[in-house]
């Protein structure tokens, strides 16, 4: 199966393009060609660091092919800064504004007694139906590292725990991103990748 | 909830690991990239490439040496030592390492930190720090002295001013060496540990004396880490990450165990 995976200057990329082509990926690298992804089968969209950087995706024409391409059905997985730019936008950086798939706005984990950013692995509570998280079994543990989150809504695929409940993971059909980073967090983040890369497309269903 | 992370450490010389972990029943004891695997599968949450190759040619050796590392390894991956420009970090992160340790050349300029934090992330900047307490100072522990080169010059500089200093450039963690722990096997800095852990907002991982199971809790419990570095440890009793990460469970330690 070929990914496209985009490239928007937020972070290193190599431990992304490595795990899926571990996987069998045939994965394919753009930073702004629209055509790769108006031809794309699959997209992944990566991305440590500030939620500013997704201005590039604006400013190269990419956000509005991006959304072409999910409403034509093709599997889409954001990962950590790459999932809530599928929201409206984060507080980080309250001038960008993200995708709006989903219509909350992401923020930065409450100051007190507990350390921001959250580093590190912590466990997951899967939403029994979701299909990218298939086969994860509760208590399963992911690698972290942010500071701001996205809210529990009826999206949310997957809940983890630090200060308070957050959105872990959030799948609607086609569109779906997590917060944590599959390619660092050993078996069961492949097991995820493997999911998504196997993810088909069927009749709308949220 | 959030785990107690066990990072196994591995010293490399020109390409081969020169102390800390062996395993009795691996006839090629010295391969960075089959111990990193071995760790991984054993449970261990990160793994630590500490280079202290010092010569020129030794830097592209070790390039080869995170590539072939990083090939198989999908849990995160740090690399430190030699480390002095923005750019020897970009080529350690192209090899393959998530995240990068400067030392010495971040002490030297501490704008090293926010160049890599900009281009790279500051999850990807872990400032390490070598500190020895100072007998002499009002707080022996808040003013602990921080060496470079290895342990053998001082800095001028002190852990916790240090530490929150790297902190506001946009280190995403420090790793925190105690120099008089260091090579003991009796225990982790506990006091030093926690005084820098409180003085900063990010994680801090603790260096040096670990010797046993119950160090390691100590030093989570005492010493407010949020992680610990583990390399010779697999020499004396504890024979893998796992087996520590047992005991730890079982000291009601929040581990990823089963892992």
């Amino acid at each position: 199966m070929r990914v496209t995976v985009i490239d928007y200057k937020a972070g290193n990329l190599t431990s992304v393009l490595k795990a899926l082509r571990h996987l069998g990926a045939e994965v394919e690298v753009t930073d702004s060609d629209l055509g790769m992804v108006a031809a794309a089968e699959r997209i992944v969209l990566p991305g440590v660091g500030h939620f500013a950087a997704t201005h590039r995706l604006d400013a190269t024409g990419l956000t509005p092919a991006i959304s072409t391409a999910i409403a034509r059905s093709v599997p889409f997985l954001g990962i950590c800064v790459g999932m809530q730019w599928l929201y409206a936008g984060s507080t980080e950086e309250p001038n960008q504004t993200g995708l709006g798939q989903f219509l909350q706005t992401c923020a930065r984990f409450p100051d007190g007694p507990e350390k921001v950013p959250h580093v590190g692995w912590n466990s997951l509570k899967v939403r029994a139906d979701s299909r990218l998280l298939a086969g994860v079994e509760e208590g399963e543990y992911v690698y972290f590292t942010h500071s701001y989150r996205a809210p529990v809504t009826e999206n949310t695929a997957a809940t983890a725990n630090y200060i308070e409940t957050f959105a872990a993971a959030v799948e609607c059909d086609n569109v779906m991103g997590v917060q944590f980073h599959p390619e660092k967090s050993g078996e069961t983040g492949l097991k995820i990748l493997r999911n998504f890369l196997a993810f088909e497309p069927t009749e709308p269903a949220c | 909830m959030l785990t107690k992370r066990i990072i196994a450490c591995l010293d490399v010389d020109a390409g081969r690991v020169v102390k800390g972990i062996q395993f009795v029943d691996i006839v090629d004891a010295g391969d960075p990239a089959e111990l990193a695997a071995r760790h991984a599968r054993e449970g261990a949450d990160e793994i630590v490439l500490l280079d202290i190759t010092a010569t020129h040619e030794g830097r592209q050796t070790l390039l080869d040496t995170v590539r072939r590392t990083a090939r198989m390894l999908f849990v995160p991956f740090t690399v430190g030592g030699g480390i002095r420009s923005a750019r020897d970090a970009e080529q350690v992160f192209d090899a393959g390492a998530d995240k990068v340790s400067v030392n010495s050349a971040a002490l030297a300029d501490p704008t090293l930190i926010e160049t890599i934090g900009r281009s790279f992330g500051a999850q990807a900047v872990i400032v390490a720090i070598d500190a020895r307490r100072d007998p002499e100072a009002a707080d022996p522990v808040r003013d602990a002295q921080v060496f470079v080169q290895g342990g053998r010059k001082p800095a001028g500089r002190r852990v916790v001013e240090w530490a929150r200093e790297a902190e506001a450039r946009g280190a995403g963690e420090i790793l925190l060496t105690s120099m008089d722990a260091d090579g003991t096997r009796a225990g982790f800095d506990c006091a030093l540990t926690a005084a820098v852990s409180q003085a900063v907002s990010i994680p801090v991982i603790a260096s040096g004396g670990a010797g046993t199971v119950a160090h390691f809790a100590d030093v989570f419990a005492t010493g407010k880490a949020d992680a610990a570095l583990a390399a010779s440890i697999f020499h004396f009793g504890v024979s893998s990450a796992r087996s520590l990460k047992q005991g730890l469970a079982e000291a009601g330690v929040p581990v990823r165990f089963p892992c």
